[in-house]
């Protein structure tokens, strides 16, 4: 099985690509994610294809269905580090990856997580706001 | 012109769809073609390959990719990605967007068509499906 080491800083989840992934890579990358979540309460995830020579249907398929999953989990996931050619590759396949956020380095990654968990706060108070003033009425 | 050993390697699993697109990308930058068309050629390759593995009879087949030439187009590198599967009912509809006949996205042959310069797609029901695919240096 190909390495995909997940480290936890802060809040966020933070897994590495570090090889060209089998399918059953890609499928256990995303079970193996899915737990650290539940486990970890963490609110975000930062998945770095920094090294990802190639993203083919299927990965682009799995990229997708992750970032839904994430967000089921009551997370947000941005995918960093795709490469030029891996987008041009991308767009003429015809996979627009429209589920999944993306950032052009981790950098800039860990800024869009933080934006999304803050914004996601505001819209629990505003929720619990609402609730509340529901149940008062 | 430096001749290059046409490589041909079985398609019998998923281990085999990595190795088939590692070998194609790795000729290709032989040949001097860009980043951006190595993407095209390994992606295509992985595609073509992966229908191999998830649709014919036992997922098995054989690619081959070798170096080409012509007059006007000097350097190429052509794939052809062979099965004894059941063959494509219709062509035209599995050239088109969205259409798939598996779990996929429905992008596998339309999308490798766009990777790549020429495709051409020869099948038979029963007897099995030949894709070639080729990629001219610019």
């Amino acid at each position: 099985m190909a390495r995909v080491p997940i480290v936890r800083i802060g809040d966020t989840l933070v897994a590495t690509v570090l090889e060209d992934l089998h399918d059953r890579d890609a499928s256990a990358l995303e079970t193996e994610l899915f737990g650290r979540l539940e486990q970890s309460g963490a609110n975000g995830v930062l998945l770095d294809l920094s090294v990802v020579e190639i993203v083919d249907s299927f990965l682009g398929r799995m990229l997708n269905d992750i970032a839904v999953g994430v967000r089921l989990l009551g997370a947000q996931m941005v995918v960093v580090g795709i490469q030029p050619a891996v987008a041009i590759t991308l767009v003429e396949l015809g996979l627009e990856l429209r589920g999944v956020r993306t950032a052009v380095n981790p950098d800039r990654g860990i800024t869009l997580l933080r934006r999304l968990a803050a914004a996601s706060g505001i819209t629990d108070k505003i929720a619990g706001f609402g609730g509340s003033r529901g149940g008062n009425c | 012109m430096v001749a290059i050993a046409e490589s041909r390697l079985p398609i019998a699993s998923e281990d085999d769809i990595v190795a088939s697109r590692q070998r194609a990308r790795e000729v290709a930058r032989q040949l001097g073609f860009g980043a951006v068309d190595q993407s095209r050629i390994a992606t295509a390759v992985s595609e073509l390959t992966r229908n191999v593995v998830r649709y014919a009879t036992d997922g098995r087949g054989e690619v081959t990719i070798r170096e080409v030439s012509r007059t006007d187009r000097p350097t190429g590198l052509e794939i052809v990605v062979a099965d004894d599967g059941p063959g494509i009912r219709d062509l035209d509809q599995a050239m088109t967007d969205g259409f798939t006949s598996g779990a996929g996205m429905g992008m596998g042959l339309p999308g490798t068509r766009r990777l790549m310069d020429e495709m051409e797609v020869d099948s038979v029901l029963g007897r099995g499906t030949v894709v070639t695919v080729r990629k001219w240096r610019r």
